[in-house]
């Protein structure tokens, strides 16, 4: 069996599991934020429940609409606040207090190795990284496991994706999925897992592990996963949790297919509006003009993101013709970047920081885009309206990308870039 | 259970993010959703939805995992989504709150916007009795079939707990 097998087979206590097959798993965490968790919570009231199936397995978290910029917002982040308080659900990160959920879920180290954990948000995918089945669900599931504690899946095909090489210096793992993106296409691994293997992802850090599999919702695919190694144990060992068991694909798993990819010559890579599969080489787009860049996001919010765009940013200034937005992920990323400096550098270059939220990403809070403008951006959708008005447009690419582009105020390929 | 209904045709790829633009997400009210269904792409949509079947392409609700998409549909009027496939988490999401959902690859081809259909979700028939052209739908699976008849996974829920 490969290892979302493994998983899926150890939670609904069966001997092994076939791909098509249905199996009812018990969830070992479920989380959900403002936007998905309040409805969860009235159809928790709705079905009669009193109590939550366990409220140590549960986590709450305020991201995309934090701090309140509405007073409908506030009211979401009071549903939940309360609901929190009446449970004991201790895990709930109010303002101030976490970030973006998926950041917060692997910093707080609510997400094991070989754990089965459903979020309320697409991006749930993300805890692959560290070898956790992660999937995203909608808050009617979600009200089925907060009161019983389980739910049906069913077993994904999984499609192979070796990877081997090194990459070029400002190329980064999201040029890395920008690519699967392209080969794929936004609906090529709908209802399948991916499990990313080969050299370069044994040498990529947990961070960029989290991009690549953050992005696999934008294949259409129900979870990404890498095999924990030496580097996920450090992880894990750093944020306090060692007790969770391996689960590793057999040699003589089973696959879909196997996609075999090399990075050595990897370029840097943009998705134009408005798929995600939309894919050229930034070269190919270079000089399109841009009125705002965006960096952040769960999928490039990481302190190894901040510190690519601070070596980029030392010393330069964002171009008059546009405007920087930088939101480190969470809040233990923004005092990471304070003390190293990071901050100071993006403030100097005349970036704007803010607080910890999806934000700009999502479209529906702060940094939103009017018609007619254009956004470079480290997120993860450039869907028509994504980040403001349908007719403004978006650009996703890497953060050296981003950063580079917002120093010209045009798409500029970040390889030509001469970093001090 | 039987549905007549006349089609709204979209293409592929229709994402949660055009189905209910983020903006309106901290809505609470499934009637103040359904006001802005479409939108991102369709503004209007909404004069034309009640009693409407939605008949789209590939990967219909790919994106987020709102289930403010399929609310605003349902609360739009709408009653089923026949496309060429669904994306994971809007497929399962419309089920649950009872909105049926059927994957046809022929019916797009065939189909205008406007035209009369009729379907039968058990069998997974549809009829255009505008053109008199039948499509067959993957059939559902029975439980499927029974949560959208009871209403969604909500009154399933209600019912174990009693």
């Amino acid at each position: 069996m490969n290892a979302i097998e493994k998983i899926l087979s150890r939670a609904s206590g069966r001997e092994n599991v076939l791909p098509g097959e249905i199996v009812e798993a018990n969830i070992d965490c479920a989380m959900v934020n403002e936007i998905t968790g309040h409805l969860t919570i009235k159809y928790f009231h709705e079905v009669g429940a009193k109590e939550v199936w366990n409220k140590e397995k549960i986590v709450m978290i305020l991201d995309h609409t934090i701090p309140a910029g509405s007073v409908e917002a506030a009211e979401l982040h009071k549903i939940m606040r309360e609901f929190a308080r009446e449970q004991g659900i201790r895990a709930f990160y109010d303002v101030g207090r976490g970030g973006i959920s998926h950041q917060v879920m692997m910093e707080k180290a609510h997400v094991k190795p070989g754990d089965v954990v459903v979020g309320a948000d697409s991006h749930t995918c993300t805890y692959g990284a560290i070898g956790a089945f992660s999937t995203g669900i909608g808050s009617t599931d979600m009200t089925a496991v907060f009161t019983t504690g389980r739910l049906w899946f069913k077993v994904p095909k999984v499609i192979k994706v070796n990877v081997r090489g090194d990459f070029r210096k400002f190329v980064v793992p999201k040029d890395l999925f920008l690519k699967i993106a392209k080969i794929l296409g936004v609906s090529g691994a709908n209802y399948m897992g991916l499990e990313f293997k080969g050299s370069t992802i044994r040498d990529m850090s947990i961070d960029g592990r989290m991009t690549i599999c953050n992005m696999v919702i934008e294949v259409g695919g129900k979870a990404g996963i890498v095999e924990p190694d030496e580097k996920t144990l450090a992880y894990m060992k750093s944020r306090k949790n060692d007790r969770f068991s391996i689960m590793r694909s057999d040699p003589d798993a089973e696959y879909e297919r196997t996609l075999e990819l090399s990075v050595d010559d990897l370029q840097p890579l943009v998705s134009c509006p408005s798929a995600v599969d939309n894919v050229k080489l930034v070269s190919e787009v270079e000089g399109v003009e841009l009125d705002q860049v965006f960096i952040g996001s769960c999928t490039n919010g990481r302190i190894e993101d901040l510190r690519i765009v601070a070596k980029i940013l030392k010393g330069n200034v964002v171009s008059d013709r546009t405007r920087l937005i930088i939101i480190p992920a969470s809040q233990e990323i923004y005092l990471d970047a304070l003390r190293e400096g990071l901050i100071e550098t993006f403030l100097l270059s005349g970036a704007t920081v803010t607080n910890p939220t999806c934000g700009a990403c999502y479209g529906g809070h702060i940094g939103m885009l009017a018609s007619g403008e254009v956004c470079l951006s480290t997120t993860n959708r450039n869907f028509i309206g994504r980040m403001g008005s349908p007719k403004s447009k978006v650009y996703l690419a890497s953060p050296a990308t981003a950063a580079v582009s917002a120093i010209t105020g045009r798409i500029t390929d970040p390889t030509s870039f001469k970093s001090g | 259970m039987n549905i007549i209904g006349k089609a709204i045709k979209y293409g592929d790829d229709i994402n949660t993010d055009v189905i209910i633009p983020s903006r309106y997400l901290v809505l609470t009210d499934p009637r103040d959703l359904a006001k802005h269904a479409m939108e991102g792409i369709d503004h209007s949509f909404i004069k034309k939805s009640k009693d409407g079947i939605v008949v789209a392409g590939k990967n219909f609700g790919c994106g987020s995992s709102r289930e403010q998409a399929p609310i605003a549909l349902k609360y739009s009027g709408t009653r089923c989504i026949i496309a060429k496939s669904f994306a994971r988490i809007f497929y399962r999401n419309a089920i649950n709150i009872g909105l049926p959902v059927l994957e046809c690859e022929s019916l797009w081809d065939s189909v205008q916007d406007g035209d009369q259909l009729s379907l039968d979700l058990k069998s997974g028939n549809i009829k255009n009795l505008t053109r008199n052209i039948s499509s067959q739908a993957q059939v559902l699976p029975d439980f499927i079939l029974e949560l959208i008849e009871i209403g969604g996974l909500l009154n399933n829920l209600k019912r174990a707990r009693v």
